[in-house]
C-alpha cells in the first residue's frame, strides 16, 4: 500500500518557504527605504545611470516567463506533455536572457568604475555609494534566485520528460512554479526602486 | 476518499489576460517615470507595481483559490512586513 502524498501539506510547506523569502527582500527593501528617505537627490543620481529600456526589458522577460510557467502547470493538468515542456523550456530561456542582460549592465557598470568599493563610489557622494551597494546586492542576491529557480525548473523538466510529473502528481512543478513567481514579484518591486526613481 | 479534487485550472485566455494586464501596468509605470511629478513619482510607481504583484499573487500564483491557512499566513506575512516598515520609519523619519 503506497503512502497517501498530501498535496496541500507540500504547497503550505512551500508558502512557509517563501514568507521567508518575502521577510528576506523585505528586509533590504526596508534598508533602501530608510536610506532613499535619507538621500533622496543621491539616490535619484545614481537611478539615472541606471538603464530603464534594459530594465523594462527585464520586467517584461519575466513577467512573461511567469505566464508560461503558469501555462506548464495548466498544460500538465491536462495531461498536454509536450505543451508542459515546450512552456518550460520556454521559461528557463526567459530566465537565461534575464542573466544575460544583468551581465552586460553590471559589465557597463564594472568598466566605468562602478561597483563596490571602487574608487569612484569611496571617494564620491556617501549617498550614490550606498546606492550603488544596495542595488549591487539587491540585483545579485535576486540573481542568485534566478539562477536558483531555472535549476529548480530544469529538474521539474526532466520529471516532466520521465513522466515522474505528470498530471495526478505535479507539486514538484507547482511548487517550482511558485518559487520562480516569487522571483518575478521581487523584480516587480526591483524594477522601480532602482531604475525609475529619478 | 480523495479530496484533492479541487486543484482549480487556469485556462491559457485567462493566465494570457492577467499576462496582459501587467505588460500594460509595465508600459504605464515606465511611461509616468518620464514625467516628473517630484516626490509623487515613487508612490506612484511603488502603487502600480503593488497591483502587478497582486495579480501575480491571485492568478500566476492561484491565491485566489487557495484554503483558508494559506489565505492567512500569507496576510499575515505581509502584515509582519508593515510592520517592519513601519516601525522602522517610526523611527527613521525623526532622525534626520
Amino acid at each position: 500500500m503506497s503512502s497517501q502524498i498530501d498535496r496541500t501539506g507540500i504547497k503550505i510547506g512551500m508558502w512557509l518557504f517563501l514568507y521567508s523569502e518575502i521577510i528576506l527582500f523585505g528586509g533590504l527593501f526596508v534598508l533602501y527605504a530608510a536610506y532613499l528617505y535619507r538621500y533622496p537627490e543621491f539616490f535619484a543620481e545614481g537611478g539615472k545611470e541606471l538603464n530603464r529600456v534594459i530594465g523594462a526589458i527585464n520586467t517584461i522577460v519575466l513577467l512573461i516567463s511567469s505566464f508560461t510557467v503558469a501555462a506548464s502547470i495548466t498544460a500538465i493538468q491536462r495531461n498536454a506533455k509536450k505543451q508542459t515542456i515546450v512552456f518550460l523550456v520556454f521559461s528557463i530561456f526567459c530566465g537565461f536572457v534575464f542573466l544575460v542582460n544583468k551581465y552586460f549592465e553590471w559589465g557597463a557598470k564594472i568598466h566605468h568604475d562602478i561597483y563596490p568599493n571602487s574608487e569612484t563610489l569611496v571617494s564620491g557622494e556617501p549617498g550614490v555609494n550606498i546606492f550603488f551597494g544596495l542595488y549591487y546586492t539587491i540585483t545579485g542576491l535576486h540573481g542568485l534566485h534566478v539562477i536558483i529557480g531555472m535549476i529548480l525548473l530544469s529538474i521539474s523538466l526532466v520529471l516532466v520528460i520521465k513522466g515522474k510529473v505528470n498530471s495526478s502528481q505535479f507539486s514538484m512543478l507547482d511548487n517550482s512554479g511558485l518559487y520562480w513567481h516569487l522571483v518575478d514579484l521581487i523584480w516587480i518591486f526591483v524594477f522601480p526602486l532602482f531604475y525609475l526613481v529619478l | 476518499m480523495d479530496q484533492q479534487e479541487n486543484h482549480h485550472v487556469l485556462s491559457f485566455t485567462q493566465l494570457g489576460v492577467v499576462l496582459a494586464i501587467l505588460l500594460v501596468l509595465t508600459g504605464i509605470t515606465v511611461g509616468v517615470s518620464y514625467i516628473h511629478l517630484g516626490f509623487l513619482n515613487i508612490p506612484i510607481a511603488l502603487a502600480i507595481a503593488c497591483t502587478k504583484v497582486t495579480f501575480v499573487l491571485l492568478f500566476f500564483m492561484h491565491l485566489k483559490y487557495e484554503g483558508r491557512i494559506i489565505n492567512i499566513s500569507f496576510i499575515s506575512t505581509v502584515g509582519v512586513l508593515f510592520i517592519l516598515i513601519g516601525l522602522t520609519f517610526w523611527d527613521v523619519a525623526y532622525r534626520y
